[in-house]
């Protein structure tokens, strides 16, 4: 019996220290080796992303003209002045805008500037004086008899960063600085909305987090017709000759790039990279057949048909072969000798007298007649030079557009003046690029948190050493942007941010993310059973049996007690 | 005169500006989709989508054209452009130039050989820094193909079918089956391998073609066979990189995409014959696309780009259900010629009819008086050639359908001097031997030939068996280049240059052993076997006409692909068959069984360890035996007390 005993005693021991090797050894072994490699991923930084607050900063100088202030209210001038104004966009994100307004009294070298005969001149004069930096603006204030501005113009904006405002009579007689100050405000005000951001345009370039509610279908227009930010954009002049048995056609593509567009685009050239091409294609049919308009004498183009246009010819385009940026796609087509002349038509049968469209985030066409050319005996092939600046023109306001310069009318009282030859003011500059650093920030957020929600609910992805390298130099640069929007570093500001996108948007489609992500399980299970099965139910068994036999015996014990 | 001019100007400056003046003031107002904006659909909306389902996203505005960007455009104008004219005199010369034709050739085997090739040339540097590209004639996407890439030469091939030399003769330009890409690069590349990587990926999307599958494991850099056919002398292979795909399938939408790299399209010219549902149904196809750049004039000053477009088919008539023997573009096309490309230079159509001086063997009408005679692959041959660009070449009916009648079906065809092929000898899964012959046909001239071999690494070739023969006699290979195979990195290379002695069979064979894939690594159908690419045989054979070395001289297109350095000879290029080959291949079922049985094996045991370590045994009373037992059963129903 004794013998029986240890003999128990010694199976019992044996089958605990094999659960024990099986608990301590094998289940480690186990999930060490199928466990799939995740790396650190900054999860409380991303996690503090999700909430944006969004501080955006600009200096603003006032500049006191003589004239415009009394020697001893001179004096009191205050130094700086902050205003501060808080939006809360949803219940993620807040926005809050402050203009530090810096305040002091012409130079004397800025009152011979001022004294130039025209607004003009003496905004290139200032600039000449001293460059403001990007991101900050500069408001003259000059009194009433300067001759600068016409007479029912108020405010004048330049082509830099610098304002002119004139201050009225009863503005100033008779009134402490406190007033003139408080009187001046919503003047400068104004112009800060038009020179600098206003919460539209931020709102606008929020929209990849905040699903933007529009008051209209102007705005929608307005907001949908840009091109999401990039880090760079590829433009393609194609002229589309359907029919060169009767057309030769000679564009000097090289020429009017040269002078129309590559001024635009080196003035961008902070915000994006651009590059440029043309082609010209041959037989390319438009996707409808115009239709002869008798009252007119000539073949109309429907705009509810417009849609319809591009498809066919878009086959023909081609795509980059040499980059992903998107594509700016500029069309002209010059009908063929059936179909001439071609007029667009719009909703309200009128003629649009560019005789061009444009359509949101693809780009532009534009119909060119030819048939000023047929004479009675003409000899076909007809060769024409296409008129470059006609074409450009209608090009350039369309890459305008399409690049989200917005042309807003400006309001009552204030004179814009004509930007340069550059086709972009310093001032359009730094609005586009306070828009596109907030859009790059909002985009950047966006990938960033949703990468990190779905890395976290999908716990079969690898997330290798690049990848979460990727993420947190995105979530630095994305808090390196939004520190320097802060502190008005507009130029600072866009770089991160464009390395912030870029970062994030190489982490969010790395292809390694993919791999494993498709294992199912019940083909995990189907090979895990049939080892984990006989060896774990002999275990379990005899785990219980001894549960069973200690209970058992600590019943009897107690029953011997009593 | 002056003021005369001034008020020109000014007139047309007021002109212009008060067209410009007059905006537009319409804005679209297509509401958007519901997730975009979140807009609610109207009417309109809903009538406007089901119409257009496909762009209901786009949204079409007039263009305001802003006076300030005009008037800015407008003050320009003075300077840099011209007002838009007829100018028929002034019209800049075009830098590029564009060429089509198509020779066709009856066969003795009674097929006909299509050959289409189309040439365009550009005077243009792709490889100046930051250049704004314009494309006239040049396809845009090879351009930026050629400048971002670094591009030297680049020649890509899709064939189906085999080129069959000993029925069919010389091509004008060789292919082997399935898809060939060999490039040059620029000196200036820093990692070829990466930029090779980069340029397949690239070129699959442009071909739609399955590029993407080249890598290192089939990519090799030829030390000596794959010479750049354009100006240049490299000799550095290693900005080489040559890869063949034996197993893609050349189909429709290869051919689509090909087209469209046409000035013309399949619009006009002699490109509306290529028709799909016709040209896939021959026995041969190949179309190819070869970019070198060329020099313009014969002392080459200056240089330009080449785009060839070449395709290549052979039609069986005999097959397709003709009774007669005749043919005509119509009965091969299914369309005939009416207009030559109108931005073609030169656009024509060559019949050889060399065979055929006086008539005897074939008729062909309608008949035309222009003949000319080229030197091709060491022959020279006589054809009829039709003008497209003239008005007379398409007669009073203004179509042209070419059609030839066979008269007789004699004529020996002239035995091509130097021909090849190679199989699979051996038996069994387990070794093999590859054999390759090579037919020197001339009757008393030797000469040299280049043999490259390109094969996978899960044919590991013992490198130790190589022997050449020629004759019964052992023949030396005066070069040989070996590059020894990597598992799953790189294919073995060999190549090798022999001399083949006149009116031989020269017989390369090696011994390879088949490896074991992993089961990861099996396409899918693994039992139809594993390609190995054509051997390349590449050689300058004697001629018995005298070759023409200048190489900018005006010839037809098909003359003058490879350069030509001596009169004597000229360049030939000779694929063999691709070989299919069997791998031991597993059943694929076969993990999953592996690992119950190993499961079931290791349970079986680690139970009966188990139960040794824990149970506890004890001696029992045994059993009586059976017959005892029986015996106690009787014994019970007799009455009698059991043993």
């Amino acid at each position: 019996m004794a013998v029986m005993q240890v003999d128990r005693r010694r199976g019992q021991l044996a089958a605990l220290s094999i659960a024990a090797v099986v608990i301590i050894v094998g289940v480690p072994l186990w999930w060490r080796t199928t466990e799939t490699y995740r790396a650190w991923l900054p999860v409380s930084q991303i996690k503090d992303l999700a909430k944006l607050q969004l501080h955006l900063s600009a200096d603003v100088e006032v500049v006191f003209a003589r004239g415009t202030v009394t020697p001893e209210q001179q004096k009191k001038v205050p130094l700086t002045q902050t205003q501060d104004e808080e939006h809360t966009v949803d219940e993620d994100t807040t926005l809050r805008y402050r203009y530090e307004t810096k305040y002091r009294t012409a130079t004397i070298m800025e009152e011979d500037a001022l004294k130039k005969p025209t607004a003009a001149e003496a905004d290139l004069s200032l600039h000449m004086l001293s460059e403001s930096p990007c991101g900050s603006l500069v408001v003259y204030v000059i009194p009433e008899s300067s001759s600068l501005l016409p007479e029912d113009v108020n405010v004048y904006i330049g082509q830099r960063r610098t304002a002119l405002v004139r201050i009225s009579a009863q503005m100033r007689v008779g009134k402490t600085l406190e007033q003139l100050l408080a009187q001046l405000e919503p003047q400068i005000k104004q112009v800060l909305q038009v020179m600098s951001f206003s919460h539209t345009d931020i709102t606008v370039a929020l929209s990849d987090r905040v699903r933007f509610r529009p008051g209209n279908k102007e705005s929608i227009a307005d907001s949908m017709r840009a091109f999401k930010s990039s880090p760079g954009y590829e433009i393609t002049f194609s002229l589309l000759n359907p029919d060169p048995k009767s057309h030769q056609l000679h564009w000097d593509i090289e020429g009017a790039v040269q002078t129309y567009i590559q001024p635009l685009l080196t003035k961008l050239s902070p915000l994006a990279n651009f590059s440029m091409d043309s082609q010209t294609l041959y037989y390319t049919m438009l996707g409808v057949t115009p239709r002869f308009d008798s009252s007119f004498e000539a073949y109309t183009l429907n705009a509810d048909s417009l849609a319809h246009v591009i498809n066919p010819v878009e086959a023909r385009l081609g795509s980059n072969a040499a980059s992903s940026n998107p594509v700016l796609n500029f069309l002209l087509y010059v009908p063929d000798i059936r179909h001439s002349p071609l007029y667009i038509h719009d909703h309200r049968k009128q003629e649009v007298p560019s005789n061009a469209f444009h359509s949101p985030r693809w780009g532009g066409i534009m119909v060119y007649n030819v048939n000023g050319f047929y004479g009675s005996e003409t000899e076909f092939p007809v060769h024409v030079n296409i008129n470059m600046a006609k074409v450009m023109g209608v090009f350039l306001a369309q890459l305008r557009l399409l690049l989200g310069v917005q042309s807003l009318s400006p309001p009552p009282g204030f004179l814009v003046a004509p930007c340069g030859s550059a086709g972009l003011a310093d001032w359009e500059l730094d609005r586009l690029m306070w828009s596109r650093s907030v859009e790059n920030i909002a985009t950047a957020t966006t990938t960033i948190t949703s990468l990190a929600q779905l890395l976290d609910q999908i716990g079969n992805i690898v997330i290798n050493d690049n990848i979460a390298q990727q993420v947190s130099s995105a979530v630095t640069s994305l808090q390196l942007a939004m520190a320097e929007l802060e502190v008005g570093n507009l130029g600072f500001a866009l770089q991160y941010s464009k390395e912030a996108i870029l970062a994030s948007e190489k982490a969010f489609f790395d292809p390694s993310l993919l791999h494993l992500l498709y294992f199912p399980d019940d083909q995990k299970f189907a090979i895990y059973i049939p080892l984990f099965l006989p060896m774990c139910v002999p275990i379990l068994l005899s785990m219980l049996k001894i549960v069973s036999e200690a209970r058992q015996r600590r019943r009897e014990k107690q029953a011997k007690k009593e | 005169m002056a003021a005369h001019r001034c008020s020109w100007w000014s007139w047309l400056l007021i002109l212009f500006s008060l067209s410009v003046f007059v905006v537009a003031d319409i804005h679209e107002t297509t509401p958007v989709n519901d997730h975009h904006g979140g807009v609610d659909h109207n009417a309109q909306t809903a009538e406007q989508t089901a119409d257009q389902p496909a762009v209901e996203e786009r949204r079409w505005e007039a263009t305001e054209v802003k006076e300030a960007a005009t008037v800015d455009a407008a003050a320009d104008i003075q300077g840099t452009s011209a007002p838009e004219t007829v100018v028929p005199s002034s019209v800049p010369q075009p830098k590029d130039d564009f060429q089509e034709e198509l020779v066709i050739r009856p066969l003795h085997s009674g097929d006909i050989y299509a050959s289409f090739q189309f040439r365009t040339l550009w005077d243009t540097d792709f490889m100046r820094e930051n250049k704004v590209s314009h494309y006239r004639l040049f396809p845009k996407s090879l351009g930026q193909v050629i400048s971002k890439f670094s591009v030297r030469e680049l020649h890509i091939s899709f064939t189906q079918g085999y080129w069959r030399t000993m029925q069919w003769g010389q091509p004008f330009i060789p292919s082997p089956p399935g898809a060939e890409l060999w490039v040059w690069f620029q000196d200036s590349v820093t990692d070829v391998d990466a930029t090779w990587k980069e340029l397949t990926n690239v070129l699959s999307g442009i071909f739609c073609a399955s590029l993407n599958f080249i890598d290192s494991t089939n990519t090799v850099q030829p030390s000596a066979s794959f010479k750049p056919l354009g100006i240049g002398n490299v000799t550095d292979h290693s900005f080489v990189r040559y890869a063949t795909l034996p197993r893609e399938i050349v189909c429709t939408e290869n051919l689509t995409p090909w087209k469209k790299l046409l000035p013309c399209g399949s619009k006009a010219g002699l490109a509306v014959l290529l028709k799909s549902e016709k040209l896939f149904h021959s026995s041969f196809h190949s179309q190819a696309v070869h970019i070198r750049s060329v020099c313009q004039d014969w002392q080459c000053k200056t240089t330009s780009w080449e785009l060839r477009q070449t395709l290549n088919s052979v039609f069986d008539l005999h097959n397709s259900g003709q009774t007669k023997r005749e043919w005509s573009l119509f009965k091969m096309f299914s369309r005939t010629l009416t207009e030559a490309c109108p931005l073609a230079s030169s656009s024509k159509l060559y019949i050889d009819i060399t065979d055929n001086p006086q008539g005897e063997q074939f008729e062909l009408s309608p008949a035309t008086s222009l003949l000319s005679q080229a030197v091709v692959l060491g022959d020279r041959r006589t054809f009829s050639v039709y003008d497209l660009t003239q008005e007379t070449t398409f007669g009073s009916v203004r179509s042209l359908n070419l059609l030839i009648r066979w008269k007789s079906n004699e004529g020996e065809m002239l035995r091509p001097l130097l021909h090849a092929e190679r199989y699979v000898a051996g038996y069994g899964l387990q070794t093999g031997e590859i054999h390759t012959l090579m037919y020197n046909n001339h009757p008393y001239r030797s000469f040299p030939v280049l043999l490259l071999d390109s094969v996978p690494w899960y044919l590991r070739l013992y490198i130790h068996t190589l022997s050449v023969t020629s004759k019964g006699k052992d023949n030396k290979p005066s070069y040989i280049h070996y590059e020894p195979s990597k598992d799953r990195v790189k294919p073995h290379l060999l190549e090798m240059l022999i001399q083949l002695p006149p009116n031989s069979v020269t017989e390369v064979t090696v011994q390879f052993e088949r490896a074991l894939l992993k089961w990861t690594e099996y396409p899918p159908d693994p039992n139809h076997g594993f390609y190995v690419g054509s051997s390349v045989i590449s050689s300058l054979v004697p001629s018995t006409v005298a070759m023409h070395t200048n190489s900018t001289q005006e010839r037809p297109l098909f003359s003058s692909f490879f350069p030509c350095k001596e009169e004597s000879s000229y360049f030939v290029r000779i694929y063999t068959e691709p070989l299919l080959v069997n791998l031991p291949t597993p059943d694929f079922s076969m993990p999953y069984n592996v690992i119950c049985l190993t499961c079931t094996v290791v349970a079986v045991g680690y139970g009966s360890l188990y139960n040794l370590l824990t149970r506890s045994f004890q001696i029992e009373e045994p059993n009586p035996g059976l017959a005892k037992r029986i015996a106690n059963v009787i014994r019970r129903m007799r009455g009698v007390p059991p043993l």
